[in-house]
């Protein structure tokens, strides 16, 4: 069976986008609303003005390393759906350190805050990967379970030991984080930092680690087919835990790139939604580090544009989650798209190969 | 003491209510070889779908059909993109999760941007006659709201109709098995479909009794995540499910737990006793259970005259 090519692929992916923002058009027509406003708002907040390009680029730093963190976990066969938590124990471990500890001068205080964050991101996720190595716990389990504890623990510290003494502040949030933890912006007077630029640094280094190393032909080949894995001598546990505290480290990074460098402060609640969605970013980006990266900026666009959009044409921001799933929906069944609009180069009919090469799915029921 | 132990049982059935729906709906599913894991995004879709037509219409019965039939459509999404176009069973769910947060936070807004109107009730308490009057299992078992009992009594019926029944046999074969199922005439497709909505039902029934049984009215997100623990109970109970009950219990005693714990003035820190439902099923996943297996054929396509490898 030949594969599309790439550029067949993008065109594929492409229209899903449009397909689903004209489908948000018609359910704002539908219920009254003037959709060209609307999208007249989402594009003057996404992509309009280089301030929104900024916030656009903002929102999908955290993305594109959750992004990585959902992807590379799926490469080797694990689906981790506590990016969310381990989001949230990255954001705080990165803002406690980066508050707490003084005297240690700028890119050394960064550095040790950024570390600390991917290890607790690490740790959150490794625990998973342990328990699924070491007694077959279901990670799919294991991770939603501490996604609950780690937001429930993080809640508890942010509104005792961590909470910022100030008398002016009621709510619970840390105190900000010391200059010399800060990462500076790209452009003054822009909120992009250079949080960025390690975000797309780290996209190549995981292509390079799954595809050019030995650790990352490991990871695929145990997440592919353990038992080739287990008979070329790979040990299974060791890398299942290690494949899990890598993804726990991007995830980690995510959180504590996002006080680091645009907050300065952790808050219970400002990492909802990001880790669900990195699901959804992973998945349109087909698990690769290099789609991750167009995936992300799409759902960051479309994030920094809904508040705009909201404001402008008073439609709910909730119609840019309608848009991301039908997105999502579409580049999955790019059958339908390709039927659709009668693009050719692939037989009608699904091929059993094609279907089996789905990854994600088929990992669920395995018992290894 | 007594009754501050028989209220904690209580509301442990209680709170495991939308759980074991959750459970069930996975386990049709994927009992036939479908994943679903997209039972939290059913029964909020369901949970809005009941509420906005209970309200609208004052017919808390039109809400039940309507939930049960909000259900019933995302599964139909998840069913014909699955078993007709082979996508993947996990972005199909995933996406329709996505979905209904958009769906209904979209709609809720646009409804009832200025709140829901007044005269929204919940389903009434039923007392079973003589039983509820048993002393302390009277009010654990016999006092509780519609959806609660109706989630018991389809344990029962689904336990019996899955492994006792000619439907129960070919939905584990077709999970099992899908070549030799279709060799011997079964028609693996349409068996999927059917449990798919089947199990949309089942969500949505579980999706009712966040809005027309525990509350009455609706808020963004209220699902909370408990479609995902009801994931979490179906493979604790092994995809069977009586297991499955067994697990929501656990579960809805960990949530009742801290519920009964404030009630009672104890002044622990809410968040960490609220951990605890989490910790448990980490602690009894990775101790007791161990190594779960899932239906052999579960979440890889089937198509009919080609053999998928693997």
């Amino acid at each position: 069976m030949e594969r599309p090519s790439l550029a067949q692929t993008l065109l594929v992916q492409a229209l899903a986008a449009l397909t689903g923002l004209a489908a948000g058009a018609i359910l704002i027509w539908l219920t009254g609303g003037d959709p060209i406003l609307a999208y007249g708002g989402l594009w003057e907040g996404s992509l309009g003005r280089p301030a929104s390009i900024s916030e656009t680029l903002v929102w999908s730093t955290p993305y594109i390393l959750a992004g990585l963190a959902v992807g590379l976990a799926f490469r080797g066969g694990l689906f981790n759906i506590g990016a969310e938590g381990q989001l949230s124990v990255g954001a705080l471990t990165a803002a406690w350190v980066g508050f707490s500890v003084q005297g240690v001068p700028w890119p050394a205080h960064l550095l040790l805050a950024l570390a600390a964050g991917a290890l607790a991101g690490a740790a959150l996720a490794g625990l998973a990967g342990w328990l699924k190595a070491r007694t077959g716990a279901h990670e799919v389990i294991t991770t939603i379970m501490l996604n609950y504890i780690a937001l429930l623990g993080t809640g508890y510290l942010l509104s005792g030991l961590l909470k910022d003494p100030s008398p002016f502040v009621v709510v619970a949030q840390t105190p900000k984080v010391l200059e010399s933890a800060r990462i500076p912006a790209l452009f003054s007077d822009l909120r992009v930092h250079w949080g960025l630029l390690l975000a797309l640094l780290l996209a190549v280094g995981c292509w390079w680690l799954l595809f050019r190393s030995t650790l990352g032909f490991a990871i695929r080949t145990v997440g592919l087919n353990p038992s080739a894995a287990r008979y070329a001598g790979i040990s299974i546990a060791g890398t299942v835990v290690l494949t899990m505290a890598l993804s726990g480290t991007l995830a980690g990074l995510a959180g504590a790139i996002e006080v680091l460098g645009v907050n300065y402060y952790h808050t219970p609640g400002f990492s909802v939604g990001y880790g669900f969605d990195s699901i959804a970013v992973a998945l349109l980006g087909k698990s690769h580090p290099l789609g991750v990266i167009p995936a992300a900026l799409l759902f960051g666009a479309l994030r920094a544009g809904a508040t705009r959009m909201q404001f402008v044409s008073q439609i709910p921001i909730d119609v840019i989650s309608v848009v991301q799933g039908i997105i999502l929906l579409l580049v999955a069944a790019d059958d339908l798209v390709r039927r659709f609009y009668r693009i050719g180069g692939r037989p009608a009919a699904v091929s059993a190969e094609r279907a089996a090469e789905g990854t994600v799915a088929r990992t669920w029921g395995r018992a290894d | 003491m007594l009754d501050v132990v028989v209220a904690l049982l209580a509301i442990s059935i209680v709170k495991s209510t939308p759980i074991v729906l959750g459970a069930l709906s996975g386990t049709v599913s994927e009992r036939s070889g479908i994943v679903n894991i997209a039972i939290e995004g059913m029964m909020l879709g369901a949970a809005f779908a009941g509420f906005a037509v209970a309200v609208q219409t004052g017919s808390l019965g039109l809400g039940f059909v309507s939930a049960m039939l909000a259900g019933a459509l995302l599964a139909l999404l998840h069913a014909v993109l699955t078993v007709r176009y082979a996508v993947d069973q996990i972005i199909t769910g995933t996406a329709i999760n996505i979905l209904a947060v958009g769906l209904t936070g979209f709609f809720n807004r646009q409804l009832f941007a200025t709140g829901a109107p007044a005269g929204a009730m919940v389903l009434p308490r039923l007392h079973v006659p003589v039983l509820g009057d048993v002393p302390v299992l009277g009010p654990i078992l016999f006092q509780h709201q519609p959806l609660t009992f109706l989630a018991i009594v389809l344990v029962i019926v689904l336990q019996w109709a899955l492994f006792r029944t000619r439907w129960g046999l070919r939905t584990r074969a077709v999970g099992e098995h899908p070549l030799a199922a279709d060799t011997v005439g079964i028609h693996v497709s349409r068996l999927r479909i059917g449990n798919v909505i089947l199990g949309g039902i089942l969500a949505g029934l579980g999706g009712a009794y966040f809005t027309l049984e525990s509350v009455p009215h609706f808020e963004p997100l209220m699902t909370n995540g408990r479609g995902f623990i009801a994931l979490a109970a179906m493979i604790f109970g092994k995809w069977t499910p009586l297991g499955a009950w067994g697990a929501a219990l656990l579960f809805g005693f960990t949530e009742a737990l801290p519920v009964t714990l404030q009630i009672q003035g104890f002044a622990v820190p809410y968040q960490l006793v609220s951990m605890l439902p989490y910790v448990l099923t980490i602690v009894v996943v990775a101790g007791l259970v161990g190594r779960a297996h899932a239906p052999a054929a579960v979440g890889v396509p089937y198509l009919k005259g080609q053999r998928a490898s693997g």
